[in-house]
């Protein structure tokens, strides 16, 4: 075992010269046996390493499940829908941040070996339960929420399919708020009060809804240093989001949208 | 003006010298490259910028976009690495973009004059 000290934001980089074994004892068939790394305590730490079962088509979400009902029922992880919709199963495995229901170990691990941890950027509550409020928080500053313009005794909008608006809302729509992209974005890691992509990408969407009543407020929102003006244009949460949306092109929207505005003075 | 205004426009000033920026960069470069390349003596290339308002007026839009440019990059860099916030960091900014400007265009008019 080894301890660590997770300082803040970040994990302290933990490999274990000898961790703590703790074996399966059960008897199924399997080729091999993968040695896992499991994160445990909160801000301070340690790697623990498991044995555990390697089978056919197993994700990473199996193997947490697994060292959890049958090797150490106090390993604290957080899931639900395990089909990639709901976004709660996010870790970092092998150093990168995942969604672990649709990751296949084989396509993961190094060897036979996985390192499995709590999200990067977020305050670590236990072991692989990271707290997700101030992600959230940030989207409630970005202005996420929608503001309508009709009431309830009006006719539907009528938004054609083909519209630039609606395709630039079709391409980034899809977050499931798992928190990958913050977990992989270095600027929030250099600055805490930057919203993150995932904020950002759904002020995006808003700020192409023709329905919606906030769009100036929500520029004035997600400019400056703490907002779209921030991103470095890494690509980080595009090259790791797990729906494969862009949020760089996203905050690249709200950069023209916002000059535009401070240029017509709206802001 | 409010924040978000002024962060706004900082950034288009940014991104607005920056353009200026990459086509000076290349004809500087080119600039250089040919003068090196011909041999020509440092007699001769003042021969050719005294008294020439176009490379007065060339080196001098150099000068003003990279005394607009480099200043708000540092103002952010200066906030990731430090921390570094509020009116102290303009002021210092606005300090190191004066500098940038008065000894450029020192050096533009040295060779024009």
């Amino acid at each position: 075992m080894l301890c660590s000290r997770r300082s803040g934001r970040s994990r302290a980089k933990a490999l274990p010269p000898e961790p703590a074994v703790i074996a399966s004892t059960e008897t199924q068939a399997t080729t091999t046996t993968l040695q896992v790394d499991i994160w445990r305590g909160g801000a301070t730490g340690c790697l623990r390493r498991y044995q555990v079962p390697r089978r056919d088509n197993q994700t990473v979400l199996d193997v947490v499940t697994y060292v959890q009902r049958h090797l150490d029922p106090t390993l604290a992880y957080r899931f639900a829908c395990r089909v990639g919709m709901c976004g709660s199963c996010a870790m970092t495995v092998n150093g990168v941040a995942r969604w672990t229901c649709r990751t296949h170990v084989s396509k993961v691990m190094r060897g036979a070996r996985l390192e499995i941890a709590p999200l990067r950027n977020l305050p670590v509550i236990r072991d692989l339960a990271c707290d997700m409020r101030e992600f959230f928080e940030k989207w409630t500053q970005a202005r996420g929420r929608f503001a309508p313009t009709r009431t309830r005794r009006e006719d539907f909008a009528l938004i054609p399919p083909e519209s630039r608006e609606r395709r630039a809302v079709d391409a980034a729509i899809e977050c499931i708020g798992c928190g990958v992209c913050y977990a992989s974005c270095d600027v929030v890691a250099w600055n805490p009060d930057y919203l993150g992509p995932a904020a950002l990408n759904r002020a995006w969407t808003l700020a192409n809804d023709v329905r919606d009543a906030g769009r100036i407020e929500r520029l004035r929102a997600v400019a400056g240093d703490a907002g779209c003006h921030a991103c470095h244009t890494h690509l980080s949460c595009t090259e790791r989001c797990p729906k494969k949306l862009s949020p760089t092109a996203g905050i690249a929207g709200l950069k023209r949208a916002v000059a535009l505005a401070a240029l017509k003075g709206e802001l | 003006m409010t924040p978000a205004r002024r962060e706004t426009l900082l950034w288009i000033m940014q991104r607005a010298s920056a353009a200026v920026l990459a086509l000076c960069v290349l004809v500087h470069l080119v600039t250089v490259v040919y003068a090196v390349r011909g041999g020509l003596s440092a007699a001769e290339i003042l021969g050719r910028t005294r008294g020439s308002a176009a490379w007065l007026a060339f080196y001098s839009l150099f000068v003003l976009a990279v005394s607009v440019h480099a200043p708000i990059g540092l103002r952010a860099v200066a906030l990731e690495w430090l921390g570094w916030r509020g009116a102290s960091r303009d002021w210092v900014m606005v300090a190191i973009g004066s500098a940038l400007a008065l000894a450029g265009l020192r050096a533009v008019f040295a060779v024009f004059l």
